[in-house]
């Protein structure tokens, strides 16, 4: 495993907040110990081994950092690792907007401080058909909501991609409507599973992962969650999400993975798991069916896709 | 001005330089050195490389009616078959790597994906183009039949160009680029084909 030294500039204190979570998930997903345990910053898997799932093992920092979809970067896939060097993470803050109680600027060095950065092992399932495995650090969605206190009028939640065309060469390009935004229900963004990531395999998240703070919700197709966010806004409506916009007979406001819901340019039946030969079969809300069909019942989910 | 007998000599060179990036994604490929996923990049890698192929066997048809360029002609039936060559390493890739000999989920695929459907249709519209490339067979039917025969290149070129701009999701100024060549080598076509020696009439 390949350290690239020169890009790790972990946050002040991170090595004393990083602890093992105590499950308090469904097990399968986290087979955590109470133990707390001093992180270390290699990259060695051994230590997310209680937590990787009986059928998957975890992808490298080499194949999670240089095959990204992240357009603001270029289209293709190893753009974002190639082009992203003059994007500036640091510092940062996030508008913390909308139907609130405590709508506020939050500096992201400062919000960290507070809150304790968790180890999450997640599948990551591309609509594209692809997948990976990945050691994600971060923090619950929910604790940011608590933070921003929202009204009971708050029933959707908005991210927005940072817009920096001079650092994000894609953005100066109409690939995409920028800047790039994204939407959760509420009770899906509350959902203990999604989480705001800040790092991955130990470091900090590097540019073209979605440096400083991105969204993880592992049970949706990889493009729901959004990177680089600098806005997050509270809203009453379904709001409007980049890909669904563009195309909503493709993507929907929802976008579970469902390998019952096919996309006219790939089956998502089947996956390929990254560095594997044979293709997988695709998990119902990519494997973490037990923690959030509840939050979809009675839905029909063929025309919510 | 180049001669048709001087072009010729050039033809061994041109030879490697169209099969030389096959080779050398193979040897990637089998390297590990194609990338985090290689087995969408050799498909990508060929399936371009097969369409931009197609486009040159168009441009050298019209080219060759230009009495300056008529050595051009001399190469055709080469670029032609390379382009054959590279859309069925594409599509082979796709079969034995992608999906590992799945026949029924292929076949379903095929069926189901309009964008797949257009690829396959494509393959299968330029198979009687190389069983008649060789001169024995066009004497054998002749000329007019051959002609008629290869004009099937026109529809496997629309059909892959527009399999490719359905398959990519955002930036579809590459596929568009080659529907648009495409089109204006196809009405050029028609125009001195068929229309204007109607007109002199």
């Amino acid at each position: 495993m390949k350290i690239f030294s020169s890009e790790i500039t972990p946050y002040k204190h991170y090595i004393n907040r990083r602890k093992f979570i105590k499950s308090s998930l469904a097990a399968g997903l986290v087979l955590g110990t109470s133990t707390t345990i001093q992180a270390n910053h290699s990259s060695n898997q051994n230590i997310y081994a209680n937590q990787v799932d009986e059928n998957d093992s975890l992808n490298s920092f080499e194949e999670i950092t240089t095959y990204n979809n992240f357009y603001e970067f270029g289209m293709g896939k190893t753009d974002p690792s190639e082009n992203s060097s003059n994007f500036n993470p640091k510092p940062w803050s996030i508008n913390l907007e909308g139907l609130i109680n405590n709508p506020q600027v939050l500096d992201l060095e400062n919000l960290l401080q507070k809150i304790a950065i968790e180890d999450r092992v997640y599948r990551l399932r591309c609509v594209e058909a692809w997948s990976m495995v990945i050691p994600w650090q971060g923090f619950p969605l929910s604790e940011l909501i608590k933070i921003a206190d929202p009204l009971s009028s708050a029933k959707f939640i908005q991210f927005v991609t940072v817009f920096r065309p001079d650092e994000m060469p894609g953005q100066k390009r109409r690939l995409l409507p920028w800047p790039y935004v994204e939407g959760l229900r509420m009770d899906e963004a509350m959902h203990p599973l999604t989480i705001l990531s800040t790092g991955l395999y130990g470091h900090d998240l590097l540019n073209q992962s979605g440096a400083p703070l991105r969204l993880v919700v592992p049970w949706k197709y990889g493009f729901k969650s959004i990177k680089s966010i600098s806005s997050i806004r509270f809203v009453d409506k379904q709001p409007e999400a980049t890909w669904s916009m563009l195309a909503p007979s493709e993507y929907g406001f929802y976008s579970n993975v469902n390998n019952f819901v096919d996309h006219p340019r790939w089956s998502q039946g089947t996956e390929r798991r990254i560095g594997e030969f044979k293709r997988r079969k695709t998990l119902m809300f990519n494997g973490y069916e037990e923690e959030v069909s509840h939050l979809y019942s009675g839905m029909d989910l063929r025309k919510y896709y | 001005m180049i001669s048709t007998q001087s072009f010729k000599k050039f033809k061994p060179l041109i030879f490697l330089a169209i099969i030389f990036p096959s080779l050398l994604w193979s040897y990637q490929f089998i390297n590990g050195s194609l990338g985090v996923n290689p087995i969408e990049k050799l498909m990508d890698n060929m399936g371009k490389m097969a369409l931009r192929l197609i486009v040159l066997t168009l441009f050298i048809s019209s080219l060759s009616e230009f009495k300056n360029f008529r050595f051009f002609i001399e190469i055709r039936r080469m670029i032609g078959l390379f382009a054959f060559f590279y859309v069925s390493c594409h599509f082979l890739t796709y079969i034995v790597l992608d999906h590992f000999f799945d026949i029924t989920f292929i076949f379903k695929d095929i069926i189901k994906r309009p964008f797949i459907t257009f690829g396959f249709l494509s393959f299968v519209l330029l198979i009687p183009l190389v069983l008649t490339s060789p001169k024995k067979i066009l004497k054998k039917i002749g000329y007019k039949v051959w002609k008629k025969i290869h004009y099937l290149i026109y529809s496997a070129a629309i059909l892959s160009s527009v399999h490719f701009y359905m398959l990519v999701r955002a930036n579809k100024i590459e596929p568009a680029i080659y529907i648009f060549l495409i089109l204006v080598l196809l009405i050029y076509r028609l125009y001195y084909k068929i229309i204007l020696p109607r007109l002199v009439r």
